[in-house]
């Protein structure tokens, strides 16, 4: 059965560890780091990859346009 | 059948999502999950996908997103506090062919600019409005807009807003969509991934719609700011929905008859 696979990538220096992208993922994949970037914040990132299904939530959610998403169909 | 790794899936043909080349590489300084980014995002996408970078000019109003002229690569005119619309329409009827919006706060459009925001309503300007309603003047320290709920707190309501002292909340957007001149006028939120999407579409048809000289388009965002109402983002997009929605409700005001 065809299965999707998704995966984000982080500009982690940009992130301003606001959150509103671990609420806005249907399947719990994103936590916040326990480091901080170089501005003192808790960065986004994938506690959980797995579950990703690449649905874009997080990244149209967050205001400051930080997530990229990935996707691919896997057989 | 062996599993995929993360590195065969970060590829860039696999690519589904990321911010619009219309946005420029300068970090917004908007506090941490404040709404305006999520707007800039979606109307750059917008004129992405419209090709329209070098046909736009946008006017920034004063407030916090007064800087927005260094997010967005496109050509762009500050304007003094709430006269957005009155520059807009002057571009607009000088340089008919360009897509013109401006983008304002509440402060801006429904206090000092509201003689604007009526004005060029009524005489129908053909130019394209996004109002970003956060109930409260952000930029200056909180204070009390004239969108601020009844019974909410700000720097200068404290103990929450007292309508028979200080008056009620102005809808001025359900004020937009009774004048002859407006053309398009709805409310959205961008406080969750669904709505998110259908404020997209309707940035996208309120750009559209500028082409067919019917009139001024107005989209009303419902937003944050987490800072004035002093909570955490997430927490603000929860409080928004609780108590900010039931008083301003999303959907179309003023459709054009097709
Ligand atoms: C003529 C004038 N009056 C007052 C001010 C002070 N001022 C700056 S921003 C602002 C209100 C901004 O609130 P809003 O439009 O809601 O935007 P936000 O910051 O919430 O995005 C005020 C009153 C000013 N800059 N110029
Ligand atoms: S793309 Fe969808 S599933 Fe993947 S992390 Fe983002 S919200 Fe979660
Ligand atoms: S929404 Fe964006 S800025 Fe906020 S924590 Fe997630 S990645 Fe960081
Ligand atoms: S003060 Fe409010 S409106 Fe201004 S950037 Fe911060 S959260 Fe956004």
């Amino acid at each position: 059965m065809a299965k999707v696979r998704g995966a984000i990538v982080v500009d982690t220096e940009r992130c301003k560890g606001c959150e509103l992208c671990v609420g806005a993922c249907p399947t719990d994949v994103i936590g916040m780091a326990e480091e901080v970037n170089s501005k003192g914040y808790h960065y986004a990132y994938m506690k959980n990859p797995e579950a990703c299904t690449g649905c874009v939530n997080c990244a149209i959610i967050c205001p400051d346009g930080v997530i990229s998403v990935y996707r691919v169909k896997t057989t | 059948m062996a599993e995929i790794t993360l590195d065969q899936i970060i590829q860039p043909e696999n690519m589904v999502y990321t911010r619009s080349r219309i946005m420029t590489d300068t970090v917004l300084h908007y506090c941490p999950g404040c709404g305006h980014g999520t707007v800039h995002r979606l109307l750059a996408e917008v004129i992405e996908e419209l090709d329209l970078q070098s046909e736009t000019i946008g006017i920034t109003p004063v407030g916090c997103s007064v800087l927005m002229y260094n997010y967005m690569d496109i050509d762009m005119q500050e304007a003094a506090h709430g006269r957005a619309p009155a520059l807009a329409t002057a571009i607009k009827r000088l340089m008919s062919e360009k897509f013109v919006f401006t983008y304002q706060g509440d402060g801006d459009l429904a206090a000092i600019g509201t003689a604007e925001t009526i004005h060029a309503c009524n005489r129908g300007e053909n130019i394209t409005i996004l109002f970003i309603n956060n109930g409260i003047y952000g930029m200056t320290g909180g204070q009390m807009a004239p969108t601020t709920l009844p019974d909410m707190k700000a720097s200068t309501c404290p103990y929450g807003r007292d309508v028979q002292m200080m008056g009620n909340p102005l809808k001025i957007t359900d004020i937009v969509a009774t004048l002859p001149g407006s053309y398009y006028v709805t409310r959205q939120s961008v406080h969750t991934p669904g709505n998110v999407r259908k404020a997209k579409k309707a940035i996208r048809k309120a750009v559209e719609y500028q082409k067919r000289n019917q009139g001024t388009c107005f989209v009303e965002i419902v937003s944050n700011c987490n800072s004035g109402w002093k909570m955490t983002p997430v927490d603000a997009n929860q409080w928004l929905e609780e108590n900010m929605l039931p008083f301003y409700p999303l959907g179309d005001l003023k459709v054009p008859e097709e």
